[in-house]
């Protein structure tokens, strides 16, 4: 049976690991490549790292982190930020990542997701979504959360899908930075609408979050950045009580 | 030395990282002296089975391949394993290697629940069905990385071990004299496919 994954996300800006909550007030975290290498340790089923820098000096920076990660860690890596191209696709694949995550690059040009999925396959296209409740709708936000497109979230994953979007994330940003738990209403509602893998986002705090996420069964995977980087909650030790809990996981 | 096979199917920055990491030498050629000269040869890939075969085809290397096969270990990763088998369904009806009897079909027919997602994607535990000098690290039902929607099936005889998916046993390893074939992605499989990679290279 496949397993639940665990992912930790690194949000690198100039070659070093940040994490914000609800995306605004940034704080300096760690060295990527040594984050990586602990979190490999720690039994993470898959990497996703966000390039959050936007000068050209700062993306350089980030294919060479990418580069040395993929270089020593072998588990599957996913990167986004920044990417509205397939060239940009090209860019990172060449350096070592296994899946591109698009999230505003496909709002602005919807037709990457198809170009690259036909090019490099779905199983290699993200779809990652911002997403907030606005006037009792699922909106999704472009610009890392600060842009309502007045676009709904399930409808926008759904045409995704079909374009070839092998997999979504979903970020709620009502959740984000909350530790809470995990946005699960959103998530019913994008997992009765999809049939790719669903990587849940935003909200996580504590261990038991994960158990009532999976309890829902059209989610695949866990995604958070701040309580796994502050050690708030070990991967290690997460993974142990989630199958202890009844739930597959790879340890 | 490995001789990791280029034919312009994949991504080969992990598979040769991998290796390097395990402190083996290793060539990503096109060459056929240098396939000749390898000690064994990793076949990878990724897409669909008519188009790699058909960029394999133009590589002129099939004949290379096919008696290299006969004298050292070689071994298909993903749709590097598929193509080993004598056919293969996806988009059409295409002929394989023939190096391992068998067929590869659509994952999607075989499901017991509609509802179960395709590509089968993500960590499996592998199940050793026969035991295998590649298993010489790795232990029954340790977790292995998959993405794949099509699988090897009617070759029982030389299936080393399945994963459970939506009622199927598919096929995660298969082995026919000096050929192995790997479904999921060793490379990307964590420490046991590095393990997996190692046994491979003392084969």
């Amino acid at each position: 049976m496949l397993a639940k994954r665990i992912i930790p996300c690194l949000d690198v800006k100039d070659g070093r690991v940040v994490k914000g909550t609800n995306f605004q007030g940034l704080r300096d975290m760690a060295d990527p490549v040594e984050m990586a290498r602990f979190y490999n340790d720690s039994g993470a089923d898959e990497l996703v790292f966000y390039d959050i820098t936007a000068s050209a000096e700062g993306r350089g920076l980030f294919t060479d982190i990418l580069r040395r990660v993929a270089s020593e860690i072998f588990i599957p890596l996913t990167v986004g930020g920044g990417i509205r191209t397939v060239d940009d696709f090209d860019r990172v694949l060449k350096c070592g990542a296994d899946k591109v995550s698009v999230n505003s690059g496909a709002i602005a040009d919807p037709s990457v997701i198809g170009a690259a999925a036909r090019k490099y396959g779905d199983q290699c296209v993200v779809l990652s979504m911002d997403v907030k409740r606005v006037d009792g709708q699922f909106r999704l936000f472009a610009k890392g959360g600060r842009e309502d497109t007045g676009i709904d979230a399930i409808d926008w994953a759904v045409r995704g899908v079909a374009a070839g979007a092998g997999e979504i994330v979903l970020n709620s940003i009502d959740t984000d930075g909350v530790k809470s738990g995990f946005d699960l209403e959103m998530l019913d509602a994008l997992a009765s609408k999809v049939n790719v893998p669903i990587i849940a986002s935003g909200g996580a705090g504590k261990m038991e979050d994960f158990a009532e996420l999976f309890t829902h069964p059209g989610i695949d995977a866990g995604l958070a950045a701040s309580i796994f980087h502050s050690k708030q909650v070990d991967i290690k030790e997460l993974k142990r009580y989630l199958r202890e809990q009844g739930v597959e996981m790879r340890i | 030395m490995i001789a990791i096979v280029d034919y312009g199917v994949g991504n080969l920055f992990s598979l040769s990282s991998s290796l390097k990491a395990l402190g083996l030498e290793c060539e990503v050629t096109r060459s056929p002296e240098r396939l000749r000269a390898a000690e064994r040869i990793i076949f990878p890939g990724v897409g669909a089975f008519g188009d790699a075969r058909a960029k394999l085809e133009d590589t002129g290397l099939v004949p290379v391949l096919r008696e290299e096969a006969q004298r050292k270990p070689l071994m298909g990763i993903c749709l590097g394993m598929q193509l080993l088998f004598d056919k293969g369904f996806e988009y059409g009806e295409h002929n394989g290697l023939g190096l391992i009897p068998g067929q590869v079909a659509d994952l999607r027919p075989e499901l017991n629940d509609k509802s179960i997602k395709v590509p089968h994607m993500g960590w499996n535990s592998l199940h050793i069905v026969k035991d295998d000098p590649l298993f010489k690290y790795f232990k029954d039902g340790e977790y292995v990385y998959y993405v794949h929607s099509f699988y090897a099936r009617d070759c029982a005889e030389s299936t080393l071990g399945t994963s459970e998916y939506g009622g199927v046993a598919v096929t995660g390893a298969a082995r026919n004299g000096n050929v192995w074939g790997v479904q999921f992605h060793p490379e990307k499989s964590g420490d046991a496919g590095l393990r997996l990679l190692r046994a491979f290279a003392e084969l």
